[in-house]
């Protein structure tokens, strides 16, 4: 790892001055993927600003039309908070099958989505259920946010500071994961809002994507046949020693189905 | 870039000033010289090198020092009593054979450690699924499984 400086902002207010003076300066939540990265010199930043002492981070408050999480809260937490489980239990299962145990306890789910792994869960969640990001500097919708591989919509220094997800009728995510990394190849999120569904795709492209085709059957139906005979396209879709395009492509057909049968149950 | 840091290890307070980019896993085994922390990928796959962060495993090798700042640590040197007596769970390995060469054995009980606190008397899909985080290259885990649920037994007391 090359050497850096190191930070600990106690307010959010600090975190954001110390980035807006150090133009190589990245925020350091957990570090599951950052000190990762930085290990393997694939980064190699010349400040880190540890977000972990930022109590205004880390608070969880659950309503009955909203769940609202803050950046620096850990998936453990968000596995196993009361209010979230019988919010949006779909969203704290997704939260208690990332990574494991370990990478729980630190793993976040601001640094989850700044990161924008191609075959991380939340996003499949941020998409599906509409969520709001919410920014030092303004709130940003799912559908503007995830902008490619590892490219998001968040400015230099810009800093997440919650995410807002709205309360679904009913909902669940189905994972099919790679048994050795945990990192879904391909994850399926359905939500249903009572006539209005979404679907958010993870690990089958560049970012998590919305699939529109299944949005509109589940609409008009929401039942698993609805989506059964719905076959994806496999252009554009990730290829890697795991799986091959058209088999994400199937993936995806499957695991929408499976996720429709569970939240109906 | 040199930093202060300080946390308690092993209910020990200790402090340091360190090279910021100083891994806590680094810490533990080369200032401290508690190697019973291990390192096996140095890529947070293997989990040999868990350790207990108030009360919660982590992996050591995946943080930087300086993350821990005024936390309590517990590692494996931690866990028996002072006059050797071994933690029921530590002793739940060595009936069950949960060990073969040893290396991935202070993470496997660590995790189990801390899993145990929230399963008193776990299954074995549950203990299985609880190891995601630590590979071990020789026993197969199934004697590791059968350690785990024993030990978390003997914690709560159950036979
Ligand atoms: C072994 C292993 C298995 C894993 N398996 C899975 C899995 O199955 N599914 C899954 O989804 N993920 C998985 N992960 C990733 C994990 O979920 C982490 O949450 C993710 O890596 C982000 O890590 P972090 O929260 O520690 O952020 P860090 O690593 O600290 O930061 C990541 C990036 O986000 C930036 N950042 C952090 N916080 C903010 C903020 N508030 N505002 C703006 N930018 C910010 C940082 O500057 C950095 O660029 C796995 C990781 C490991 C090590
Ligand atoms: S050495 Fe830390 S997970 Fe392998
Ligand atoms: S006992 Fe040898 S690696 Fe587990």
């Amino acid at each position: 790892m090359h050497a850096f400086d190191y930070h600990r902002p106690s307010n959010v207010k600090e975190a954001l001055a110390l980035a807006s003076r150090k133009d190589e300066g990245r925020y350091l939540a957990g570090g599951q993927s950052l000190v990762q990265a930085m290990k393997l010199r694939l980064s190699s930043p010349t400040d880190l600003i540890d977000l972990n002492a930022i109590g205004d981070l880390k608070a969880l408050k659950a309503e009955s039309d909203a769940v609202t999480i803050g950046a620096m809260v850990r998936h453990a937490e968000v596995a196993a908070s009361s209010g979230v489980r019988k919010a949006i239990p779909a969203l704290a299962s997704l939260a208690g099958i990332i990574g494991d145990r370990q990478v729980r306890h630190m793993g976040t789910l601001g640094g989850s989505l700044a990161n924008n792994d191609p075959a991380a869960d939340y996003p499949a969640a941020v998409l599906a259920l509409g969520a709001t990001i919410v920014t030092d500097k303004r709130k940003i919708e799912a559908d503007k946010f995830f902008k490619g591989l590892y490219e998001t919509a968040l400015g230099p220094g810009e800093l997440i500071t919650a995410v807002s997800f709205p309360v679904p009728k009913r909902a669940a995510y189905m994972k099919f994961k790679n048994p050795a990394s945990r990192f879904a190849i391909v994850g399926v999120f359905v939500a249903d809002f009572g006539g209005k569904v979404r679907v958010g795709v993870t690990g089958a492209g560049p970012c998590a994507f919305r699939q529109a085709d299944m949005e509109k059957a589940l609409a008009a139906k929401f039942a698993p046949e609805s989506v059964a005979s719905i076959k994806v396209k496999a252009d554009g879709l990730n290829s890697d020693l795991h799986a091959s395009p058209e088999y994400r492509a199937h993936l995806i057909t499957v695991m929408a189905k499976r996720a429709v049968e569970a939240a109906m149950k | 870039m040199s930093v202060k840091v300080s946390m308690k290890v092993n209910g020990k307070p200790v402090a340091a000033d360190l090279e910021a980019r100083t891994l806590l896993v680094t810490f533990i085994r080369e200032h401290l010289r508690l190697t019973g922390t291990h390192v096996g990928c140095d890529t947070a796959q293997c989990g040999a090198c868990t350790v207990l962060m108030n009360g919660k495993a982590i992996k050591s090798c995946s943080i930087v020092a300086m993350q821990a700042e005024g936390a309590d640590i517990l590692t494996i040197e931690g866990v028996a009593k002072p006059d050797g007596t071994l933690h029921p769970m530590q002793a739940a390995f060595k009936e069950n054979h949960g060990l073969q060469c040893g290396f991935c054995t202070p993470g496997m009980v660590m995790n189990a450690l801390d899993f145990a606190k929230s399963h008193p008397d776990p299954t074995e899909e549950e203990v299985r699924d609880s190891l995601e985080g630590n590979l071990c290259r020789c026993t197969g885990y199934h004697n590791i499984v059968k350690s785990i649920m024993a030990g978390a037994r003997a914690m709560a007391g159950k036979p």
